[in-house]
């Protein structure tokens, strides 16, 4: 019986545990093409290399936050009110700030190196940091405090507000004529890249993706069992305090 | 919906006729606010500049004090929760909450721009007056819808305090950088034109519209529990 309970309570399952391999080694694939395979650009030099890790952060955050406020949309829209879409969001919403972070970080440093700055009022870059801050307000109000269906019916609310900022984020290089660079990949019918940089790009996007998926399986069935341990930690521990006192 | 609206707003406005707590203690908060960023600047040309953006920034400040001041009311002995159980309809909660919230911030911006003519040596010409005079209603009724949403949200939660800022200031950007700009045009900072203030407003439209609709369908969901 122990043991039954013991394997119930660890997040990884054998697709997960596969999934993770094929993540890591994604990862190894995407270093060895990023740093060493890969040319150098004929303007940025070698920090161009920074490229294949800062856009496909960035695409995940969006990915990530737009998740978030379509299983926030599925929370509120179904009648179940299930709390799964609910955690589902929170997870992605954890994953999509550490993405965004990691954009902002390794942007600020292709900036020192490129622009000679680590930050300026960029239009993209402003509208960036107003993102990563909003979502960080989204994951305090999820520690607010409350019942579960309180804090998923707060969170859900403010993650379908917060989702109307990614279109201003990805347009405003095109509305306000800023600094950063335009989008070099989509939208543009010639792209003007070398075609093993291409690639490494595409790579580093797929394998950010099944990091994303990777993590966000395992933080949602973590979060369901913390809202287990919530629910039901102070029964068990009275039971077992029952238990050891010989009352039963 | 609109009678509960004008009898939530009625019942707010005199609450703070008899206590006065947005009287004696935000308004003088602000003009201390203005006050602090002369010191802070200590410069006759800078304030002179930077005049319209200060105002904004002391009345988003105080919008904090007054959102929370707003729900402090309704949480305190659980008035919100008895409201919802005696079947209120809580889009007239929201709009009456709102209009109470704009008439404190309009008295609050009054006193401010009053301040910044006074300390700051704003000029204001007749057409600019009607600039300012409509960037300030747009801007007000943003402020106070967005404040009202994210107060009932944050309403009754521990550290509530601390999370209100976290969550209004990045979302009120927009008001501060259209009402600053409009404002510039209104006192002639640096010599803009009155009528390149016009365009900002339908910034702050905008906002004014989408917090007022989305704030008056969430709310419901939102204080109901």
């Amino acid at each position: 019986m122990t043991t039954r309970v013991a394997r119930d309570r660890v997040t990884g399952t054998p697709f997960t545990r596969g999934l993770g391999i094929v993540t890591i080694a994604g990862i190894v694939w995407l270093v060895i093409f990023g740093l060493f395979v890969t040319p150098a650009d004929v303007n940025q030099g070698e920090t161009v290399r920074i490229m294949y890790a800062h856009v496909p952060g960035a695409w995940l955050a969006y990915l990530a936050f737009i998740v978030t406020a379509l299983s926030s949309a599925m929370y509120l829209w179904r009648r179940t009110r299930s709390l799964t879409w609910d955690r589902i969001a929170g997870a992605s919403a954890e994953i999509g700030v550490l993405f965004m972070g990691i954009s902002l970080v390794t942007g600020s440093l292709w900036g020192r190196l490129t622009w000679g700055t680590f930050w300026t009022w960029d239009a993209r870059l402003t509208t960036t940091a107003f993102l990563f801050v909003t979502y960080i307000g989204y994951l305090a109000v999820r520690n607010l405090g409350g019942t579960h269906h309180q804090r998923a019916r707060r969170s859900a609310v403010l993650a379908l507000l917060a989702v109307l900022e990614i279109p201003l984020v990805h347009f405003s290089v095109e509305i306000w004529n800023s600094l950063h660079q335009e989008a070099s990949v989509a939208g543009n019918t010639d792209v003007t890249m070398d075609g093993l940089m291409l690639f490494t790009l595409f790579l580093g996007v797929i394998v950010f993706t099944l990091m994303y998926v990777w993590m966000l399986l395992h933080r949602q069935r973590a979060l369901t069992l913390e809202d287990m341990l919530d629910d039901t930690g102070l029964d068990r521990a009275l039971a077992a305090r029952r238990t050891e006192a010989g009352v039963s | 919906m609109l009678r509960t609206a004008k009898t939530i707003a009625a019942k707010d406005l005199r609450i703070e006729l008899r206590s006065r707590v947005i009287a004696n203690q935000v308004i003088p908060f602000a003009a201390l606010v203005m006050i602090l960023f002369a010191f802070a600047l200590d410069s006759d040309a800078v304030l002179e500049r930077v005049a319209p953006g200060l105002v904004w920034l002391a009345t988003i400040f105080s919008v904090l004090f007054i959102v929370a001041r707003s729900f402090a009311l309704e949480t305190t002995d659980g008035a919100l929760e008895a409201l919802r159980a005696a079947g209120v309809d809580p889009m007239g909660i929201f709009l009456g909450k709102t209009l109470a919230l704009a008439t404190q911030l309009i008295a609050l911006e009054a006193v401010l721009v009053g301040a910044s003519v006074v300390l700051y040596r704003a000029d204001v010409s007749a057409s600019g007056g009607v600039l300012l005079v409509t960037t300030a209603i747009l801007a007000t009724v943003g402020l106070a819808s967005v404040g009202t949403l994210y107060g009932g949200l944050a309403a009754g939660a521990k550290g509530r305090e601390t999370l209100l800022p976290l969550l209004l200031l990045p979302v009120v950007a927009p008001v501060l950088i259209g009402a600053t700009r409009a404002t510039e045009s209104a006192f002639g900072t640096n010599g803009i034109d009155v009528s390149e203030g016009w365009p900002w407003l339908g910034l702050l439209a905008v906002f004014a519209v989408l917090f007022s609709v989305v704030g008056a369908v969430a709310f419901g969901p939102l204080v109901d529990d």
